[in-house]
């Protein structure tokens, strides 16, 4: 692709040319099909959201687009190029990260180690190295130590540095898992329902986090969410699914002026 | 004033005292911050560096003498440079609670026509800008933490880095008006304004010169003989007086270092790392603490708890006592140093109270038991007693001669005379010059001779010449067969309970008094869990017969003691519930100093009352909350009115005989 196409949202913001295109995915676990050929792209710098009932094949498509999950059918891109099939920690290699909806964190672990993991993928010094903690590891790990705070500071998690996770509520476990996410430096970040099971103030933080991260840092977000209100706030452009099905493309209100979408959300007659 | 102190010419300004500190302490820590969980420091040097870039950056931004500069932020370096940075250019800085509501704001800024607004984050420029039509005087909002502010039109908006970076690169342009401008500056200008949290009516700006506040300072640093090597944890709101007096006077008269927290909720841990040697907290966090300590050695293992009271029973017996320098055996002594070593030492260092050479505590009434503890751990924890319009200080407590109940004598340079109706008056070099815009109020306050009425009612202890306050003079009041009725006083008694946390108390020209109780959720909470007591919710746990049960016994164990004292017998407590919600400064019921607001409550909940004194036995109520982000929504619940057991007042015998 030579031609690169830009578009601006209304609030201003200049949206770059596809990070991740997924075409004509089809996903299928023995006879059932989740994701029944799909395609839609995700472009530098937007929020794009997932939307869709429950078992419409969302979380399948968020697992496909990290490489838990290999389709059946159709191609990922990735920055213009095919992605061949690759295992998820090399796909996090190449700057994406996620976070899960069942809060995938340690739980035994404190909040600042948490965060230290999905670090990782940067540390590059040898285990020899680690355990003399001399030269590279000892540098790697001041890094390390510095970008973590700086995130630790950005989601105002100071309080809960050196906390197990485990004891925390559920709300701030989300926060963590979002800080472990970032800690990677990811330029596309893929997010499992960061909402989900929050209430209303709790939602409100974790929206301005979520544009915060992708006003300051540039991150492309990628995110999946039940809350229609939150979606029609944050996101620039949104994919509705349903059955495993594409039903709806475009800025929340175009989207919401869609009859399809509003049919599977009202729900119809399907007999 | 007739007698007035002067101040030596070259320290009687906030300007003056940082460039005397840029030499004389160049190199000590002036500032410091947890920011990226590391100490960050600032020298006396590099502070008057920073202070000089933004003031010289607000001279780009056409700051002028006289212009009020609003300051709302959690204590961080950068706000306390501003206030600095205001006073070199001959501005008034005007210190606001940041988590106050944008009417609140609104309300002061319009109030002081504040020019110009420096904040800390997205969430104040919010605030700002959706109150911007009332506040038609603001010019320039400059913010700290750029986060979340990079789309935001900035014509009127800059950030604080940005100021300080053109005051840098314009520095020969702007220097000579700057120095110009410092000079011109004299001791009796308006150093800072502070509003008042206004138990009634609307908040009042009180009007402070370089002198009061110096002055103040200069005394109050040589009666507890603080110097550069001391040092504060600033937690409390910059917009009271008391931050003002402790993190700016004091800091700067004495030369010691100012450290600010990472964030509200990691004060604690805070204060462990810091470990200040001069300390000062409100009686609700002494109490907070020692209520955690409890609940932590309840769950702690049967040979820690054992130890741990044997040696506070013996703290409790000798510790005031070797504190107070007064004779205690050579056995107990000892035991005393093995008491410090396994006990006392460890949790005072936990508590970050290790180092704490001079703890003030005042703003309410302190529980004895809690003053004891610490008093008994070796910690020089002592009461004061004032307000802000006399740059906090009018009575305090000298080493050795330090009480629960009394508020020790007249600060250094201060005059206490009681008027005929019970009510402290005093007069002192740090008395406030006027209410801003509000002459009727400052008249009403302070007498031509500069006599100030504290609004408390008090009396001087004959035996020991110190002052002891009963309650707000406009509180105390008479119950129908003319006794006296203090409710504070009752208020208090009750509030010594770890797991009350607020009560108010009715009874003014009626016959009986009743009360009002907020149960401590983390106390209560605490307990139930050991009594595997399920609850959903503070409002679950507050109706709990259990619940109801201990607080019927701490209120019938209050009533036996107010009973004791001739003056307010009348005061026992008849009948009481406890409230379905906590009092919340949100919802305006209390201050946000968190002071009861008795006459909104009273409002508020009158149907309450109404049922406390016409002996139903439940009352079926719903009230109006506000939340965090200003929404509003509604709880009802059905409460239970109980009845507390009383002691029959004897009929006083011939007052003659």
């Amino acid at each position: 692709m030579s031609k690169v196409e830009t578009y601006t949202t209304p609030d201003g913001r200049t949206i770059g040319g596809p990070v991740m295109e997924m075409k004509n995915i089809t996903l299928r676990f023995g006879g059932v099909v989740a994701i029944k050929d799909i395609s839609f792209d995700i472009r530098e710098g937007e929020i794009r959201a997932i939307i869709g009932p429950n078992g419409a094949g969302k979380s399948s498509m968020l697992n496909v687009m990290n490489g838990f999950y290999h389709p059946q059918e159709g191609e990922v891109w990735f920055r213009g190029k095919i992605r061949p099939p690759m295992r998820p920690y090399q796909i996090a290699g190449q700057g994406v990260a996620r976070t899960f909806q069942n809060i995938a964190l340690f739980k035994g672990m404190s909040t600042l180690d948490n965060i230290m993991c999905g670090r990782l993928t940067h540390m590059k010094a040898n285990m020899l190295s680690h355990i003399l903690w001399k030269g590279k590891a000892e540098r790697e790990e001041v890094e390390a130590r510095e970008k973590v705070e700086k995130i630790i500071d950005f989601l105002e998690i100071q309080a809960i540095r050196k906390k197990p996770v485990g004891s925390l509520p559920y709300g701030l476990q989300k926060r963590v898992e979002l800080g472990r996410a970032l800690a990677a430096d990811p330029e596309l970040l893929l997010l499992d329902e960061p909402m989900a099971g929050m209430n209303v103030e709790e939602k409100e933080d974790m929206s301005r986090f979520i544009l915060d991260v992708n006003d300051e840092f540039g991150t492309t977000i990628a995110l999946i969410e039940h809350d229609m209100g939150v979606v029609m706030d944050i996101a620039d452009r949104v994919v509705v699914m349903d059955y495993g099905k594409k039903i709806g493309d475009g800025t929340p209100a175009e989207v919401l002026a869609n009859q399809d979408v509003i049919d599977a959300y009202l729900g119809v007659d399907h007999g | 004033m007739t007698n007035a102190a002067v101040l030596d010419t070259s320290l009687d300004t906030f300007p003056k005292l940082l460039v005397r500190n840029s030499t004389k302490f160049a190199d000590r820590p002036a500032y410091r911050e947890k920011e990226y969980g590391i100490w960050q420091s600032w020298t006396w040097k590099e502070a008057r560096d920073e202070v000089e870039a933004l003031a010289l950056g607000f001279l780009d931004l056409g700051m002028e003498p006289g212009d009020h500069v609003a300051i709302a932020g959690r204590n961080r370096p950068h706000f306390y440079w501003a206030m600095m940075a205001a006073q070199y250019v001959g501005a008034v800085p005007v210190p606001v609670y940041q988590d106050a509501v944008a009417e609140e704001m609104a309300y002061v800024l319009d109030h002081c026509n504040a020019r110009f607004a420096i904040v800390e984050d997205q969430e104040q420029v919010d605030k700002i800008l959706e109150i911007e039509d009332k506040v038609p005087g603001l010019k320039h909002v400059i913010y700290v933490d750029k986060r979340g502010l990079r789309k935001y039109d900035h014509t009127t908006l800059h950030a604080y880095a940005t100021v300080q970076e053109t005051g840098r690169v314009k520095r020969d342009e702007y220097q000579p008006e700057l120095d110009r401008r410092m000079n011109a500056a004299t001791t009796d200008d308006t150093c800072v304004m502070l509003y008042t949290s206004g138990t009634t009516g609307r908040p009042k700006g009180v009007v402070m010169s370089h002198y009061n506040m110096l002055m103040t300072a200069k005394n109050s640093c040589e009666f507890d003989n603080l110097n550069e090597t001391d040092s504060v944890l600033a937690y409390l709101p910059m917009a009271w007086i008391g931050d003002f007096i402790f993190s700016m006077a004091q800091a700067n008269w004495a030369g010691f270092c100012v450290a600010c927290p990472e964030s509200a909720e990691t004060m604690q841990a805070d204060l462990r790392e810091i470990g200040p040697t001069y300390f000062f907290a409100p009686p609700r966090f002494f109490e907070g603490l020692l209520t955690d300590v409890m609940i932590r050695m309840e769950d702690a293992g049967k040979f820690k708890r054992k130890l741990f009271h044997k040696y506070m029973d013996l703290a409790k017996r000798v510790g005031p006592d070797l504190l107070d320098g007064k004779p205690v055996s050579a056995a107990d002594k000892m035991q005393y140093q093995i008491g410090k070593i396994l006990i006392y030492g460890p949790l005072l260092n936990t508590l970050g109270l290790s180092r704490v050479r001079v703890g003030y505590t005042a703003g309410e009434a302190i529980g004895p038991e809690i003053f004891e503890f610490y008093r008994s751990l070796g910690i020089n924890l002592k009461q004061l007693y004032g307000q802000t319009e006399a740059c906090v200080y009018i009575t305090q407590q000298p080493d050795g001669e330090v009480r629960a109940d009394t508020v020790g004598v007249p600060s250094p340079g201060v005059e206490v005379r009681i008027a005929d109706n019970g009510e402290v008056f005093y007069r002192s070099p740090g008395t406030f010059q006027e209410y801003y815009n509000n002459p009727e109020s400052t008249a009403d306050t302070k007498d031509p001779e500069g006599w100030v009425a504290t609004g408390d009612a008090g009396f001087f202890e004959p035996s020991s010449g110190h002052l002891r306050i009963i309650d707000r003079a406009k509180d105390v009041g008479k119950m129908a067969d003319g006794g006296m009725f203090a409710p504070k006083f009752v208020e208090n008694k009750l509030k010594f309970y770890p797991d009350i946390l607020e009560a108010v108390v009715f009874g003014n020209g009626r016959d009986k008094c009743t009360a009002f109780i907020n149960i401590d959720l983390s106390a209560v909470g605490n307990w139930a869990e050991r009594n595997n007591i399920a609850y959903a919710s503070y409002q679950e746990l507050a109706g709990h017969p259990k619940v109801m049960e201990s607080i019927q016994s701490h209120v019938e164990e209050v009533n036996k003691s107010v009973a004791e004292d001739e003056m307010l017998s009348g005061c026992q407590i008849h009948r009481f519930l406890i409230l379905h919600k906590e009092l919340d400064a949100d919802d305006g019921e209390l201050t946000r100093t968190r002071k009861v607001r008795r006459k909104v409550i009273e409002e508020k909940f009158k149907v309450l009352i109404d049922g406390l004194y016409d002996g139903s036995k439940e009352v079926f109520v719903e009230t109006e909350v506000t939340y965090e982000d200003g929404r509003k929504g509604s709880i009802s619940a059905t409460l239970e009115l109980r009845d507390a057991a009383v002691v029959p007042v004897k009929v006083k015998k011939d007052a003659a005989a």
